[in-house]
């Protein structure tokens, strides 16, 4: 008991500074507050379908439509092949579902401290945590969607098409935790630039658009097959993720170790370099948000 | 006991005043360009002292300029001083919503701090799904907040609405089950900024005494910010009074709030007023005199005293002379009315009045007056916080015995054994 005495006497539980060290993740802190990630997760999702009739449906209804829009303009029309994916719906609804996670993790980690200022100014958490929550909230989001491009799979397995299920499929957890990996990467890089300067939340908006477009979403990568286009693409490090997504989930499109590996050092570069941004910005964001 | 829970340290805070776009930009980059080349932040040598109501030259201000204090364990600590003296901008730093520009503060325990009751409340969740919300956001496990639920519920008086979204709650009882959270988390330390000045006053009554449990009941720190000096007084034993960002005094609370007060109003220490010529009836002077008749800045209890007023009507009404005696924060202690002995003087021209006290009745403190002047006409002259007074502790009592309260007055008073004994 004398000990522990002594032993508070010379030490701080905790010391307000004004500088911070560079990469200060305090990840014992965030374990601590787990229980308010988690609270956030359901606060997103309860006020989200309030008072709305179809509630949780919306998840459900906003894939089809579009995969629907894709198949009729970039299949019908367009006339652009979808890697020999039968029937094409499947090839547009998994690439739209993982493309989704991807944006909907960075449009809302991104605008993380300007929504939360009110919150962020009165009380002290890790602040890491809001992020993080938008990150497992969407990934409720997503399991739903793929539940959703599963029973649809299995219908058209009964359809009489050969959905070919392989070993490749327990790479999916994988590449989701890469993608939310890079989308919460980029969006709090882009949160913490915008408390200063909101240009970049507009810059976002429209960002996010195109990059749908540098990524085969809506095509597949072989369709650039000898075009002087392909590296373009394939150096956008989403590339992999998508093409091997569909490659678990149909067997077909491309699959290389390589260019996984290309997008996984990627995701910790970003990771790495939001969580030091992050770190340096939200001691002192309230003053200037 | 004396463990020294809070340390601050030349703790400064600068702020940018004005827009924050292109002109920040090229701030922004000129510091960076100082940096890479090794050199100090240009901007952090300007700045002045916050005094919002002159405007300076400057874009920076130091909202808060090398404050250094200490604070022990289970000390109730009162923050005082004037709209934009730093008070909040202390306790921004101190629950950590911002950071300091230099210096630094060691804290010792866990910190909860309510700059705001209810923060992070969303209207849609219920009563129960915003308890636990929000008791998360203030630092709480499930458990914790699973173990105090029932509590909370009981405190805020809404057990019929838990399961309401609170978008529904009327507002005070929105507040009272935000602050129901609040006041039951457990920190060593508790940080409160204003959060009593919500709700109806039997909630305050309420809110106060939680307060007052927490730090003499459980022997926990209380940091408090209130311009409700009374609220102040009651529940704190260490104030420190902010001034322009810097520290101006640290002590006692009582002795706090006098500095407070005796720096903040401009109530006048000389006794001659400059009178208007033009008016009827003018109080020209106020004097405290001994028994002896001697002029006296200060007074001891028990003294007998003397209040010499002069004062120059021009009319033929009679005039009611009335000293009021009232606390540094404004609380009136007693009324020396003439017109409760039918005192009428009469008589043109310059008048001198004198008032006695045979045995003076306050506590040592500042104290001031207020001096009317009521004609037995229409005639009126009112001249509230006229002049301060400081009163010395006194053997009051003739028997050596000094009182150690602070509040109140002293009355002669006498025991006495009865004759008879009632059965």
């Amino acid at each position: 008991m004398e000990y522990l005495k002594q032993k508070q006497k010379e030490s701080w539980d905790m010391v307000i500074e004004p500088k911070t060290r560079l990469l200060d993740l305090n990840l014992k802190e965030i374990w601590r507050y787990r229980d308010l990630i988690m609270l956030f997760v359901r606060r997103d999702f309860v006020a989200q379908f309030k008072q709305t009739i179809l509630g949780p449906l919306w998840y459900i209804i906003q894939p089809i439509l579009t995969t629907l829009m894709y198949a009729l303009i970039f299949g019908r029309i367009a006339r652009i092949p979808t890697d020999g994916i039968q029937p094409p719906l499947l090839f547009y609804l998994s690439g739209i579902t993982m493309w989704n996670y991807f944006a909907t993790c960075l449009t809302s980690t991104a605008n993380t401290f300007v929504t939360n200022a009110n919150i962020f100014g009165k009380v002290y958490f890790p602040r890491l945590v809001l992020p993080l929550s938008v990150v497992i909230s969407n990934l409720v989001r997503f399991g739903i969607q793929f539940l959703l491009l599963i029973a649809i799979m299995i219908y058209f397995h009964f359809q009489g098409h050969t959905i070919g299920v392989n070993v490749y499929w327990i790479i999916i957890p994988i590449l989701l935790l890469m993608m939310a990996g890079i989308g919460l990467g980029l969006g709090i890089i882009i949160s913490s630039l915008t408390t200063r300067y909101r240009d970049f939340a507009v810059f976002l908006t429209f960002a996010i658009q195109l990059a749908m477009y540098a990524t085969p979403v809506v095509y597949p990568l072989s369709f650039l097959q000898n075009t002087k286009y392909k590296t373009l693409i394939a150096a956008n490090p989403l590339t992999p993720l998508i093409e091997s997504f569909r490659y678990a989930l149909f067997g077909k499109g491309s699959f290389d170790l390589g260019s996984l590996l290309y997008s996984a050092v990627f995701m910790i570069v970003v990771l790495t370099l939001g969580v030091i941004l992050f770190n340096k910005v939200e001691k002192n964001f309230m003053d200037t948000v | 006991m004396s463990n020294i829970v809070i340390k601050v340290e030349d703790l400064s805070k600068q702020y940018r005043l004005g827009k924050i776009g292109t002109g920040s930009f090229a701030h922004d980059v000129n510091r960076w360009w100082h940096r890479i080349r090794g050199k100090e932040d240009p901007y952090l040598k300007i700045g002045e002292v916050n005094d919002r109501t002159t405007s300076g030259g400057s874009e920076y201000v130091w909202s808060l300029r090398n404050i250094s204090f200490q604070i022990r364990q289970g000390e109730a600590v009162g923050i005082i001083g004037r709209n934009g003296a730093g008070k909040s901008t202390l306790l921004k730093i101190l629950s950590r919503t911002t950071s300091p520009t230099t210096g630094s503060i060691k804290i010792k325990g866990r910190v909860a701090s309510l700059l705001e009751v209810g923060t992070g409340f969303h209207p849609e969740l219920t009563g129960r799904e915003n308890i636990f919300l929000n008791g998360a956001i203030l630092g709480m496990t499930k458990r914790e907040i699973r173990s105090k639920f029932d509590e909370i519920v009981d405190f805020a008086g809404v057990e019929r609405y838990i399961d309401t979204p609170v978008k529904r709650y009327s507002s005070g009882m929105y507040v009272r089950l935000a602050f129901g959270v609040a006041a039951h988390l457990e920190p060593e330390i508790l940080i409160v900024d204003e959060v009593l000045a919500v709700g109806d006053a039997e909630f305050q009554r309420k809110a106060l005494g939680k307060m007052k449990d927490v730090s003499e009941g459980d022997g926990r720190t209380v940091l408090f910010v209130s311009h409700n000096m009374a609220a102040i007084r009651s529940l704190c034993t260490q104030g420190i009074v902010l001034k322009t960002g810097q520290i101006s005094f640290v002590g006692q609370i009582e002795d706090a709030l006098q500095h407070y007060s005796l720096s903040n109003n401009n109530i006048k220490n000389t006794n001659d007023f400059t009178p208007d010529e033009n008016l009827p009836l003018e109080v020209m002077s106020l004097r405290v005199l001994n028994a002896e008749g001697q002029e006296k800045d200060r007074i001891i209890s028990g003294d007998h005293v003397w209040f010499e007023l002069i004062y120059r009507n021009d009319s033929d009404e009679g005039i009611i002379p009335a000293i009021g005696f009232y606390d540094f924060v404004d609380n009136p202690i007693f009324l020396c009315g003439g017109i409760l002995k039918n005192s009428i003087f009469k008589g043109k021209g310059v008048n001198r009045v004198l008032l006695e006290i045979k045995k003076f009745p306050l506590l040592a403190g500042n104290y001031y007056m207020n001096i009317e002047l009521k004609g037995t006409g229409s005639m009126r002259r009112h001249i509230p916080k006229a002049c301060k007074i400081f009163v010395e502790n006194g053997d009051f009592y003739g028997t050596g015995v000094v009182p150690q309260w602070n509040k109140g007055v002293l009355i002669d008073f006498e025991w006495k054994k009865a004759q008879t004994v009632v059965n």
